[in-house]
């Protein structure tokens, strides 16, 4: 086996939902029921990465919400991880910002781009139903003193 | 975290599979020679984050090394205690690392436990060539009186140490 280019491309994790959706619709469909030992192994992985993808803001996005995004992007001059962590996390905080756009300090040099930035995700980015109600309007972070529930 | 590789692999298709699913051109190349050989480019769709990629997974537990990360169809995650939000210490008996938080009133422990959701960075992957090595070493593994360690393939290293990281409930708005 060999790998044919040097590069490999980065997938968001919508994409990645999205092919796994279609394949588990797909196997369905078939009706055949493949039990063999490498068939189970791609259902076992399938099923636990989906569980995991569903739980993410991928589960309410949708090629044009990622296109829009990207076009939104546009002028904040990130990098392809950069905007791929963004879309991937949908971040409410300025501090979740700081840790997936690198040198905030120095490319960001006023805190009004930061909350710019913040503004955009959130708002073209669908959010989990419940969590709107929970998330702040001021987007600050308060470090949560409970030790244990 | 996810990448798509291509790659490239030739494959053997026993005559009694040649009816299946073949499109035309390898089906009449097929019919060519017997007992072929088929070259097959495929796309693989591979879990491998980028260094310094920030993930969520869920605390596997504690133990002497560290604090195990799970994302359920991944699972060999560690975070080592020099990763930790400092200063940190480790409960032997409840086997959970604690970050002994400083506010004015002194330290406030915050227990990192089983089933928390925890925000990492991704700071280091080992690949660990799992193929058996044959006979010789099999020997010597059956004269040693220790069970062989049962390493994973590929594994993570994560960080906590960064304002942001570590429980989501340290840091939720509320």
């Amino acid at each position: 086996m060999a790998r044919k280019d040097g590069n490999s491309v980065l997938l968001s994790n919508y994409e990645v939902f999205q092919l796994l959706t279609d394949l588990k619709e797909q196997r369905r469909e078939s009706g055949k029921n493949k039990h063999s030992a490498g068939q189970q192994n791609l259902n076992t992985i399938t099923y636990e990465t989906l569980k995991y993808l569903s739980k993410t803001p991928c589960r309410h996005q949708s090629p044009e919400i990622v296109r829009e995004f990207l076009t939104a992007m546009k002028s904040h001059k990130l990098t392809k991880a950069e905007k791929l962590q963004l879309l991937n996390h949908r971040p409410v905080t300025a501090v979740e910002i700081q840790l997936m756009v690198e040198e905030t300090e120095e490319r960001f040099t006023e805190e009004e781009q930061i909350e710019e930035l913040l503004h955009t995700v959130m708002s073209v980015l669908p959010a989990e139903p419940e969590a709107e109600q929970k998330t702040d309007a001021s987007g600050d972070v308060e470090m949560n003193e409970e030790g244990r529930a | 975290m996810f990448v798509l590789v291509e790659m490239v692999d030739t494959v053997r298709i026993p005559p009694w599979q040649f009816d299946r699913n073949l499109n035309d051109s390898i089906a009449e190349e097929l019919n060519k020679k017997l007992a072929n050989k088929v070259q097959v480019h495929f796309r693989y769709v591979v879990f491998h984050p980028f260094l310094d990629e920030i993930l969520i997974g869920k605390i596997k537990g504690c133990s002497s090394e560290g604090v195990h990360v799970s994302l359920g169809f991944f699972d060999d995650i560690l975070i080592p205690p020099e990763s930790l939000q400092q200063p940190a210490k480790f409960d032997e008996v409840e086997q959970v690392w604690v970050w002994e938080y400083e506010t004015e009133e002194g330290a406030h422990d915050l227990y990192m436990d089983t089933g928390e959701e925890i925000r990492f960075r991704v700071v280091d992957e080992s690949f660990v060539d799992t193929s058996p090595t044959g006979p010789r070493s099999a020997e010597a593994a059956a004269t040693s009186e220790e069970p062989p360690k049962k390493e994973a393939p590929y594994s993570l290293v994560g960080s906590i140490i960064e304002p942001g990281l570590g429980l989501l409930s340290w840091w939720t708005n509320s």
